[in-house]
């Protein structure tokens, strides 16, 4: 069953931290009405990230366990080995997933381990103040990289949902947005599809948002939104990366 | 006198170590330091040197390990837990004797604790950290000066004795803005060359840098050798001040920014008639035993006061065994002690000490 | 001459420049100064403030825990502030955004109206300058003309264009300061 304007049971009854315009609030949702429709709340399990979602365990009415910055790979793996039946989810931002945590989530998914990553892309770290991620664009102003990130010195930004669908253990791979009705519906399929993967347990699933930070971007929430269409969507492609077939 | 700017800790901290001759910055953001990092992204590329924002505090701290061993003037700063993730580098660097920098501005913990500024790393700085038998030297200073001029001279210490040399900052240093005199500080003449960097075999045998020495007699060996070094370290670079520690029945002991609140106590104990002292450890290690032991010598009681529940305090224990009570009075968790509050601890202790 | 002084308000208020011109001013005055800023999420959307010690003495901490002077521009920052206040010392709020009167009868109130004011001047964001000019008419712990030099170096070139309208925010906050003096 599934309510559309009221709160949904695996949301906390509670105001959340973000900013204005902050889209983190409205992927929380989704991902709450996601585990409701699929009647899950009771075996569910998140792990939170450092980053501006550390907080998430005051928001989502389950189970939630914190971990440190770019582990919930790890943390989530000896969950869900310990407690199979688990529905085990991470949820995390671009500085602890790409960056610090690329280790982590090459190898989560390299196995294949039957878990859920919320990966919340919004080319910043938000919480510390809007210094450079490792999916910031080149030419975009940061704290760290304060002429602009220069491919040439700070690398090129990094495309996580290509270079782990390269990886045979990733069953389900999709990028959304949520910048429109449209496309929030999409990123609502994109969550149901990637739970019900490891439902299912098919392997390793992750569902890439495209996020604003109007804070750290120095932008209104409406310029934010823009961005993210004009400029996000064009370095990170939004579709589902399909699975590289199994090979011998 | 030079002119004096106003500054941030933070980044005092980064100019200080740019005059210094730094030119290679690798770190990791986390709060309370960001403004090191941020400062370093702007002023680096200005003077010819490398920022570059490490994917994390693991990767920096090795970045810093191969930039000590190319032979440049490195440094890496962050905050407590980005600092345990350092210890890994860390230990390698002290066990293949390379110099560097590391800045902690601590925050309290454990685990990812809170953003306040803390004491509570003082066991990790001063007691190992890493695996192995290694030290840091670590220096504790307790203003915005303190905190450039110790900065400064640590790339020397470092160099020095081909050792890693530890800043124990805290939040608050890091935070404050205090007016500082920004003095230019080349090298030290009498700085051994570094003949030992890998830098390229042209016109001379190569060298290896390494911390391997899988026969256990020769890494015996190299570990009294190192210990030799941390011997000439405690004799040579033991630093401490005391304030009016002579006539003191009751000797505070107290470093970093803990110091600069237990002196507001301390003047406020002395117009109370209260005859109270300050020791204050600048070199955290070596430990200033001896110093101590002199300064406290005519007290009746020590009063040690931390952001922690009680690290430094062994230390002091260790100073002054059995000669005097040693009483702890310490705030942790990122709240820090008032003045007030260790005013009320010194009367409480004359008054039933007496 | 001796000073810890606290600026608070919400973020965006400027509470941390008003601290910091007083610093900088006191530093050109010849004078030991630190200065405390509250940082990290607390400040996102929430409140702000800084601690500033001025002292003719050598300063020993930078903690203000016991303020001589408190500067309120909301009503959270009053209600959080002023019992930490020293007896006979002073607190400043801003009563355009504060409607209830500090709970203090042995300290020195002054209500400043600093939105209302800096609206009546053309912009509501001086209003930080407004009460500055109030505690610095009330307290003289630093000169005007030392402050406005030092907003030279605190604010960035590209803001310098605000500084007359800072100057007469100040002034009008300083005759309030003053009439506040003469009603006593
Ligand atoms: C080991 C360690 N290093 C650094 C930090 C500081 N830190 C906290 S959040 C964060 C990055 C946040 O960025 P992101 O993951 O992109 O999340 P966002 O806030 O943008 O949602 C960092 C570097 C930390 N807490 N621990
Ligand atoms: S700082 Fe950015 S990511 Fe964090 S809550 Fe605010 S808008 Fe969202
Ligand atoms: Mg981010």
């Amino acid at each position: 069953m599934q309510k559309v304007f009221g709160r949904p049971e695996a949301l906390a009854d509670v105001p959340t931290h973000y900013c204005p315009g902050c889209t983190h609030g409205i992927i929380h949702r989704l991902i709450a009405e996601v585990i409701d429709e699929l009647g899950v709340r009771e075996r569910t399990v998140g792990i939170s990230p450092v980053g501006c979602a550390v907080l998430a365990y005051d928001y989502f009415n389950c189970d939630f366990v914190e971990a440190s910055h770019g582990r919930a790979p790890a943390v989530a793996t000896g969950i869900k080995r310990a407690s199979p039946n688990s529905v085990v989810f991470t949820y995390q931002g671009d500085g602890d997933l790409a960056s610090i945590g690329a280790g982590e989530i090459v190898h989560a998914a390299s196995r294949g381990e039957k878990i859920t990553v919320i990966f919340v892309n919004n080319a910043i770290y938000g919480m510390t103040g809007g210094q450079m991620a490792p999916t910031t664009l080149p030419g975009q102003k940061t704290t760290t990289s304060p002429r602009g990130r220069d491919p040439e010195v700070a690398g090129h930004p990094i495309r996580v949902c290509e270079l782990l669908s390269s990886l045979s253990g990733a069953a389900y791979i999709a990028r959304v947005s949520v910048t429109s009705p449209a496309n929030v519906a999409k990123a609502r399929r994109a969550v149901k599809k990637a739970f019900e993967t490891q439902l299912e347990g098919k392997g390793f699933s992750l569902v890439e948002f495209l996020s604003t930070c109007p804070t750290n971007w120095g932008m209104t929430p409406v310029e934010a939104l823009k961005w993210v269409d004009d400029k996000m969507a064009v370095y990170y492609p939004l579709g589902e990366y399909t699975r590289v077939p199994e090979v011998g | 006198m030079g002119e004096k700017v106003l500054m941030k800790g933070n980044e005092a901290v980064a100019e200080a170590a740019i005059m210094a001759g730094c030119r290679c910055f690798f770190g990791y953001p986390i709060t309370p330091q960001n403004e090191i990092p941020e400062y370093m992204s702007r002023r680096m590329p200005e003077v010819g040197g490398v920022f570059l924002q490490a994917e994390s505090e693991v990767a920096g701290s090795n970045m810093v390990y191969g930039a000590a061993c190319a032979g440049a003037r490195v440094m890496t700063t962050s905050s407590s837990p980005g600092i345990s993730l350092m210890q890994e580098a860390i230990s390698y660097m002290a066990g293949a004797e390379l110099p560097c920098v590391v800045v902690n501005i601590v925050r309290g913990g454990p685990g990812l604790g809170g953003i306040q500024g803390a004491q509570s790393d003082y066991f990790q700085a001063t007691k190992g950290g890493g695996h192995g038998d290694y030290h840091l030297l670590v220096l504790g200073p307790s203003t915005v000066q303190e905190l450039v001029d110790l900065t400064m001279e640590a790339f020397d210490l470092a160099d020095m004795y081909r050792n890693p040399v530890m800043i124990l900052g805290d939040a608050i240093l890091g935070q404050m803005m205090e007016p500082v005199e920004m003095r230019k500080r080349p090298p030290r003449a009498d700085l051994p060359p570094k003949t030992w960097a890998t830098t390229g075999a042209a016109g001379r045998p190569k060298n290896v840098i390494t911390s391997l020495y899988l026969d256990p007699a020769k890494l015996e060996k190299h570990n009294l050798r190192l210990a030799e070094k941390y011997k000439r370290m405690a004799a040579e670079e033991v630093r401490y001040a005391t304030h009016m520690t002579e006539d003191a029945d009751v000797v505070l002991v107290a470093y970093g920014t803990t110091a600069r609140i237990a002196r507001a106590a301390l003047d406020r104990a002395r117009e109370r008639g209260l005859r109270v002292g300050l020791f204050r450890p600048i070199s955290l290690w070596p430990f200033p035993y001896e110093a101590l032991a002199t300064a406290a010598a005519g007290a009746a009681h020590v009063l040690v006061v931390e952001m922690s529940l009680g690290q430094m305090v062994e230390d002091v224990r260790l100073a002054l065994g059995e000669t005097k009570p040693v009483h702890f009075y310490g705030r942790t968790g990122g709240m820090s002690p008032s003045p007030r509050e260790i005013l009320d601890d010194i009367v409480k202790i004359v008054e039933r000490g007496a | 001459m001796h000073e810890e002084v606290i600026f608070a308000g919400f973020g965006g208020q400027g509470v941390l420049l008003m601290g910091q011109l007083v610093t900088y001013a006191g530093m050109m005055e010849g004078r030991n100064v630190t200065w405390m800023p509250s940082y990290g999420p607390e400040m996102r959307g929430g409140t702000a403030n800084c601690g500033v010690v001025v002292s003719e003495k050598e300063i020993a901490s930078p903690l203000v825990s016991e303020p001589t002077s408190v500067v309120a521009m909301n009503r959270p920052s009053l209600e959080k502030f002023q019992g930490m206040v020293r007896p006979g010392g002073l607190i400043i709020y801003n009563r355009s955004l504060v409607d209830v009167k500090p709970a203090r009868n042995d300290v020195r109130v002054v209500a400043v109206p600093a939105n209302q004011i800096a609206d009546e001047i053309g912009d509501v964001r001086v209003a930080n300058m407004v009460a500055l000019g109030a505690y610095l008419g009330v307290t003289r712990v630093v000169g005007v003309d030392t402050v406005l030099e030092a907003m030279k170096k605190v604010l960035p070139e590209r803001r310098h264009g605000l500084i007359p309208l800072n100057q007469q925010a100040i002034a009008r906050g300083m005759e309030i300061a003053v009439s506040a003096s003469a009603a006593r």
